[in-house]
């Protein structure tokens, strides 16, 4: 995990730090570190709790009052979750989510940093009603697009598809709202040196542009994957064959399947966990500076 | 420009006017025929002999108990915890990622492992309970125990808005944080030369500076609450009785279950306008207090 902390975070102190009573300063040094231990227990905690239970026999995850680390560690749970295949295809889920997550992440990135591209820096007629338009669906709620969506799905005859996890969300207005202002900042000179040497539009684009917003095309990539691999509601109504869900739509029918085995359920939970985890600790200054960014500049 | 607002018509503009045309239509999924009816759909919501009425707005209530529990302590918790990680100190970028761990699970995860946690009676919860001795307590205070976190009110709403809170509240502590570290050190400098204690500065000082960012993060948080769905579903399954069935569970189950897709959408179409009516309401709150 990063510990590193770019410019902006090294901010001043600003607690009062001269006062005389260091006493009273040790205790609240003190408490201060108390008070974040229980709250990285609080948070971590669970998460942790969902692994051990994955690694115990069903009776002792059951077992009353309950054991914090397992006392014969199995791997039974991932196991059964295995065998579970055919009505409970768990690791097609895993690959399907996998699958539709990355497709979806580049269709992201190509059509939000083209559309961003030409909103910063093209002149065209329309221009700012367009960007307009685009950021005011920022605020419709989503509630409102499920259902007709849902019959255009239909029509292009991609219900049950991965397409239909893929496309309709790509269009989304956050992309290029985001990607936008990075290329509003480009320096006017880097364009017009590409202009004498000859590049076109596309060539600025490509090999200009799109390598100097290296940064926020990561934390965009990141985001719509996350996004797009944890995504509930639209799956689980436009998939219907068994082995084509996705892992948070096959976890639903898991829950309603096998309630009573715990382990297993928290094996499901722990596979669904794993690559956002590790994807967030890797990436987590990209993805906590994107939501940042989307609260301070809305 | 051309690849983007191909989907972009298709699938968000495109949309939404084909909900405003369904909601004015008597639109079944199965049949040919899909009459003209106006604004029928709108009329029934508000016709309490009407099928979809007493349905609709025991929706509506649930998602309105949710939204009203959640969203303070949804703004008030990540305010303190990011007046908390503001300061300076070690290890600052790892507990920020730490609170926001759990957001970057999907609900249907968080819901699995709640569903778990809250069983009352081997459920973490309810044996963390009895091993810290808290049973005498909590039945002092007339609560009988073991708690029955999903099957009985208020516990079932107690429930998934703490649940709730565990899993979102990293996103909010993040945008307050990256808003704290917009305000100028000099007035808190000047503030302190005024002599102004530690709470003085943050109500004239933090708050004021935070305006905006609290006006986004009202209505973002509102939002999101009036969109819940995956906790009540992976939770309590609506229940007890009807009642975490929420407005959008209603309305999904209307249109994409028993394909009354006209009267649905007329639903999301209601629904999205109460949101709008709170939108402005909390900006109203946010600018009049900027006078005061």
């Amino acid at each position: 995990m990063s510990l590193t902390t770019s410019a902006q975070e090294v901010e001043p102190d600003r607690t009062p730090s001269n006062r005389p009573v260091r006493a009273r300063s040790l205790v609240r040094t003190g408490s201060f570190w108390a008070l974040l231990l229980v709250l990285t227990v609080v948070f971590v905690g669970p998460i942790l709790w969902m692994f051990l239970t994955s690694l115990k026999t069903n009776p002792e995850a059951t077992s009353v009052p309950p054991t914090i680390l397992p006392e014969q560690p199995t791997t039974a749970a991932y196991e059964g979750l295995l065998r579970l295949d055919g009505s409970y295809p768990v690791l097609r889920w895993f690959f399907n989510s996998l699958l539709a997550a990355t497709l979806h992440m580049l269709l992201v990135l190509f059509v939000a940093s083209t559309a961003a591209y030409a909103l910063a820096r093209l002149r065209f007629r329309f221009r700012g009603v367009f960007f307009a338009v685009i950021v005011s669906t920022l605020f419709v709620p989503g509630f409102i697009f499920l259902m007709p969506n849902y019959l255009i799905i239909d029509r292009l005859g991609w219900l049950d598809t991965i397409w239909a996890l893929v496309v309709p969300g790509a269009a989304g207005a956050f992309g290029v709202f985001f990607l936008r202002q990075f290329f509003a900042m480009l320096p006017d000179e880097l364009e017009e040196a590409a202009l004498i040497d000859g590049a076109n539009q596309w060539q600025i684009f490509t090999q200009v542009a799109l390598p100097n917003a290296k940064p926020a095309l990561a934390t965009l990539a990141v985001l719509s994957f996350l996004t797009n691999w944890n995504d509930f509601i639209w799956p689980i109504y436009v998939l219907f064959s068994p082995e084509r869900l996705t892992l948070p739509a096959g976890l639903r029918l898991l829950q309603g399947a096998y309630t009573t085995d715990y382990p297993v359920m928290m094996a499901g939970a722990f596979v669904a966990s794993v690559p956002v985890l590790i994807l967030f600790i890797f990436t987590q200054r990209y993805v906590i500076e994107g939501v940042a960014r989307s609260g301070l500049k809305g | 420009m051309a690849p983007f607002l191909a989907i972009f018509i298709t699938f968000v503009a495109l949309p939404a006017v084909l909900g405003l045309w369904m909601s004015l239509h008597d639109w079944d999924y199965m049949f040919e025929v899909r009459p003209f009816v106006g604004l029928e759909n709108y009329f029934n919501l508000f016709d309490s002999a009407s099928a979809a009425y007493q349905m609709f707005w025991n929706g509506m209530r649930a998602t309105a108990i949710f939204t009203v529990a959640s969203v303070p302590l949804l703004m008030a918790v990540p305010l303190a915890l990011a007046v908390l990680l503001n300061r300076r100190f070690a290890g600052r970028t790892f507990f920020r990622a730490v609170f926001f761990m759990p957001y970057v699970l999907g609900v249907a995860v968080v819901g699995l492992l709640f569903r778990f946690a809250l069983d009352p009676n081997i459920g973490i919860i309810n044996a963390g309970i009895s091993a810290l001795g808290l049973e005498g307590v909590l039945n002092a205070l007339g609560i009988s125990t073991p708690i029955p976190w999903i099957t009985a009110q208020p516990w079932a709403w107690i429930s998934l808005v703490l649940m709730t809170v565990w899993w979102t509240l990293g996103f909010n502590t993040i945008i307050y944080l990256a808003g704290l570290q917009d305000i100028p050190r000099e007035l808190y400098d000047a503030a302190k030369v005024d002599g102004a204690s530690g709470w003085q500065q943050f109500r004239h000082v933090t708050l004021p500076g935070l305006r905006n960012v609290i006006l986004f993060v009202v209505i973002i948080t509102t939002l999101a609450s009036a969109n819940m769905f995956g906790q009540s579903v992976m939770v309590t399954g609506g229940g007890p009785g009807d009642s975490t069935r929420t407005a959008l569970m209603v309305i999904l189950g209307e249109g994409l279950e028993s394909f009354r897709m006209g009267s649905a959408a007329a639903m999301s179409y209601l629904l999205a306008v109460f949101l709008g009516i709170v939108s402005i309401i909390n900006v109203l709150l946010v600018r009049g207090r900027r006078r005061s």
